[in-house]
């Protein structure tokens, strides 16, 4: 056999492009399309009392420009992307509003003319009439309920959900310790550096619609527009080009310009484009994390949790087109790696006048890592006791997979970890993270996760060998910079016996492969992972088939090497991979390239006729993975130590150390820098980003000069080390790791700047001025 | 202007902003536009050898100037720049939409300090925006870079 390439530490196939400044992002294509802008709502809650377009559609420059009343589906409402029993008042918004708006950033009009400078000068000609009415902006407020979000939402709630483990009540009651905590997390947003973009054509001759879509999920975006405009699926062309991260938000779908652009395309007769300014995908693109959590728990003398009550908020923004998956994943994960076998946690999901939400990396799980980590941690300080020590008394055992939480999990089924080994993790990290650093203002963190990674339903891939020997290979999800280009590439190359560089990959681009659901849930690997070695498994099995009548071997004998499919052991008898994809598609005309062996005259007449039954032509075969139910649960454990400046609370990191597991690790580089950069992330989320919305529900820090985030100079070199516990769930033992690096760093940090500074965190994010906030009453107490 | 050492037509439109231009008017896509207030750094080329926020930058101000761009780097079917490998080499990117920006400030620091301390490096680096990779696979990226163009 050829070295395997699956765990090689690889450089990336698809740098190249990249690196020359030749990648294709959707804004680089242009075919002279014509440019849009929006005109959004400035205020978070008004009716409309009236929309005047005149001056807009006479301006210079412009072609059209759409209201609700001048769409067909211009205010109907947008779809409930994941329904639920248990969300029982969901509200999605229009593609254009026309009555009332309920955040601000809401599009209200739609303007197309020939260049976007155009587009956004005559958008400012639009006159809507607005009447303000009083914003519900945090979800303490919306709870309260003052202001209707929604008129016909009693409470602002849209989904009220209890679930209980065991008996909490009673375990609370009997506990010997007890405490109580309020902990907060405040919304932000994921902010791609490419901000959202669509591009669209519409070929009357053809009657076909192409469009590019900076999407995380193009097979979805192309089900929805051949519903929306009665075309047939196979008449609508999606692809995710190049795409500038997504971390979450551009799975979100649809979005108003995502049907507008198509439809414009289709109307004018002309490519169109719009894409989006970095102010309005602040306003416009879904955020997440705010939620508020009451927690009480009860503990013995040994620092074993014994029963946890957490009633939390998820504020939810003005829609919720994404359904209840975000308070759900935090509620089913909360208990993270830790037993808690008495276990109850009820979340309200509340309307506010803000930008909807939808996941954003981590996804509900950085919020409920926060809560059970801060838990550990007072249980710790409560008894005197180490917070390794607390922790490690409460993990789930290994002996002790499959771990059923209790909970119901974001498929549908329950929350069950499949496999790890949590006390391993912990003890790693802690003997990688070493001694205490000298000096004053030193905190060390510690903080564990687990992520239920690489949910279903499905993926698929196709995987083909060319007459040339070279491979290629599909699937429906695309790339944000994940590197599936290479790691699928070497699943692939491995199950051929060909080299990484004979195998190209195609991603989120249906025309060529159009089934399957998108880029999210740290699934790729997993999901799409697994299809590719499926299906590149089937196209062996054929090779095998097809080169044994020639070699006159048993299939069975066969195996495939250095791009040849050879009898074991018998290194002369062997068959190039290239003359088996010839052979595969029995011809009658030799084209060139060495097809004349597959000629009726040349090729080995067999018994029956040239394709048996059943068989098809083409060294081809598409695979698909699908998992019985559940997830795979990846895990780990960050540890760190901190250095806060007692007079300006600015955060140095000393040292991060990273345990992670998420099974048989395909490419280290690849993954290492998923960790490193999930870890910046969750560092930009723990201490520098934060949506500030005014009482007024206007977002004031929509810019990257107030909405901070890290640059090199904030960012660490975290030191990662791997665990690989294979999942027991698929065949590449593979989980998953896209996110896991983001999730337990404001944890980490919580825990970290209590033990630098002694002030108790409950809440995040901090910054420098909140510390010193946070520190007045403990200073003035010390000075007075 | 020159562009990449060729002359180009300059912008007509007063008010079109240099990325515009470069990208849309001289189909230099390689430029790319993160937040077009001067923040993120994608957009970064060089202005004779400095680097620069093209959304910050009016067309018409480069009248009369060089700009260096990404795609001046390697020339099509060439071998990439050395810059270009080590960033391969290093994991020095994700999705590549910052990549240009930090390709041509690197391209800047070494043109005048070959040998860049990790202070240095961290210096020029820290105006550019990266969301993807932590920056641990940039530094190294920048230091692989130093080694291979002094060579």
């Amino acid at each position: 056999m050829s070295t395997r390439l699956f765990g090689e530490r690889i450089a990336r196939k698809e740098d190249d492009r990249l690196l020359r400044g030749r990648g294709r992002f959707t804004d680089d294509i242009d075919e002279g399309a014509l440019e849009c802008a929006f005109v959004r709502s400035p205020f978070a809650s008004a009716r409309i009392r009236s929309i005047d377009v005149t001056a807009a559609r006479s301006a210079p420059g412009v072609v059209a420009v759409y209201t609700a009343a001048d769409v067909p589906f211009g205010d109907r409402e947008l779809p409930l992307l994941i329904p639920h029993p248990l969300l029982t008042n969901p509200r999605t918004q229009r593609c254009l509003a026309s009555k009332v708006v309920r955040y601000a950033g809401e599009a209200v009009a739609f303007v197309i003319a020939e260049s976007r400078y155009l587009a956004e000068d005559a958008a400012d000609l639009v006159e809507v009439d607005y009447e303000p009415l009083p914003a519900v902006v945090t979800p303490e407020v919306s709870a309260r309920a003052e202001h209707l979000v929604h008129e016909d939402v009693p409470g602002n709630v849209a989904a009220d959900v209890t679930q209980v483990v065991g008996d909490p009540d009673g375990a609370l009651a009997t506990a010997t310790h007890r405490l109580e905590r309020r902990l907060r997390m405040e919304r932000s947003a994921a902010q791609p550096l490419e901000a959202r973009a669509v591009w669209a054509r519409w070929d009357e001759d053809e009657r076909r619609l192409t469009v590019y879509n900076s999407t995380q999920s193009p097979t979805s975006i192309r089900g929805g527009l051949a519903v929306l405009f009665g075309l047939p699926e196979t008449s609508v062309d999606v692809i995710a080009p190049d795409v500038g991260g997504g971390f979450g938000p551009k799975i979100m779908l649809f979005n108003p310009d995502e049907l507008l652009v198509p439809y414009a395309a289709m109307q004018l007769g002309r490519p169109v484009k719009w894409t989006e300014d970095r102010r309005e995908h602040f306003t416009a693109v879904s955020h997440e994390r705010a939620q508020v959590h009451e927690v009480r728990f009860g503990f013995d003398g040994e620092g074993r949790l014994l029963a946890l009550d957490v009633d939390f908020l998820h504020d939810g923004g003005a829609y919720t087109p994404y359904g209840i998956i975000l308070p759900i994943i935090t509620a089913a994960q909360l208990p993270g790696p830790y037993r808690v076998p008495n276990y109850r946690v009820r979340f309200r999901d509340l309307y506010t006048n803000c930008t909807p939400t939808s996941p954003y990396r981590g996804a509900g799980r950085p919020q409920g890592c926060f809560v059970i980590e801060r838990v550990m941690d007072a249980i710790a300080a409560e008894l005197g006791l180490d917070r390794a020590e607390v922790r490690r008394r409460n993990l789930v055992q290994p002996d002790q997979f499959p771990h059923a939480v209790g909970t119901m999990w974001q498929d549908g089924g329950m929350a069950v970890y499949d496999s790890g080994d949590f006390p391993e993790l912990l003890r790693r990290a802690v003997e990688a993270l070493g001694p205490r650093p000298e000096g004053g203002g030193v905190g060390m963190g510690l903080a564990m996760y687990v992520e239920g990674t690489g949910v279903g339903p499905y993926e698929g891939a196709h995987v083909q060998v060319l007459v040339s020997g070279k491979v290629v290979a599909s699937t429906g999800i695309p790339s944000q910079g994940q590197g599936h280009g290479t790691v699928f590439a070497q699943v692939v190359a491995d199950e051929l016996g060909v080299g990484i560089e004979d195998v190209t990959i195609t991603s989120g681009d249906t025309r060529r492969f159009p089934w399957g659901v998108g880029t999210f849930a740290s699934r790729g690997a997993v999901m799409s992972g697994n299809a590719m070695a499926i299906a590149a498994r089937a196209v062996a099995e054929k090779a095998k088939k097809i080169a044994a009548e020639h070699l006159e071997a048993d299939p069975g004998d066969l195996e495939l090497a250095s791009g040849e499919v050879r009898v074991k052991g018998s290194p002369g008898r062997a068959l190039p991979l290239a003359a088996v994809a010839i052979l595969s598609n029995p011809l009658r005309y030799a084209f060139g390239g060495g097809a004349e062996i597959a000629t009726q005259f040349q090729a080995r007449p067999g018994a029956g006729p040239p394709l048996a039954p059943g068989d098809a032509p083409g060294l081809e075969a598409t695979g698909y993975f699908s998992p019985v139910s559940g997830s795979t649960w990846a895990s780990g454990c960050h540890a760190a130590y901190v250095r806060v400046d007692p007079r300006t609370f600015r955060l140095t990191i000393l040292k991060y150390v990273v345990v992670h597991d998420c099974g048989r690790v395909i490419n280290p580089l690849i993954l290492d820098g998923q960790i490193q950069g999930g870890v910046a992330q969750g560092i930009g989320g723990a201490f520098y980003e934060r949506l500030l919305y005014d009482v007024e529900g206007q977002l004031t820090n929509a810019s990257f000069m107030e909405f901070l985030m890290p640059y090199a100079t904030e960012i660490p070199e975290v030191e990662i080390h791997h665990l690989e516990t294979p999942s027991p769930l698929n065949p590449l033992g593979v989980k998953g790791a896209g996110e896991a690096g983001t999730i337990p760093v404001s944890a980490l940090l919580a825990s970290a700047i209590e033990d630098a500074t002694g002030l108790r965190v409950d809440e995040m994010p901090l910054n420098p001025d909140r510390l010193y906030e946070l520190s007045r009453p403990a200073r003035s107490a010390t000075e007075g | 202007m020159r562009v990449n050492g060729l002359e180009r037509p300059d912008a007509t439109d007063p008010r079109l902003l240099l990325s515009d231009h470069l990208r849309h008017g001289l189909g230099l896509t390689g430029t790319h536009v993160g937040c077009e207030h001067g923040v993120c750094g994608c957009c970064t080329v060089l202005l004779d050898g400095h680097p620069v926020r093209s959304c910050l930058l009016l067309a018409v101000q480069a009248r009369g100037h060089e700009v260096s761009t990404v795609e001046g780097l390697a020339a099509d079917g060439k071998p990439l720049h050395p810059i270009q490998v080590a960033f391969n080499e290093c994991h020095g990117l994700q999705c590549g939409f910052c990549t240009p920006g930090f390709l041509m400030v690197t391209s800047a620091l070494l043109a005048t300090n070959p040998e860049p301390s990790e202070a240095e490096i961290e210096e020029a680096i820290s105006g550019n925006l990266c969301r993807c990779t932590g920056y641990a696979g940039i530094r190294r990226s920048v230091r692989r870079a130093a080694e291979l163009t002094g060579r």
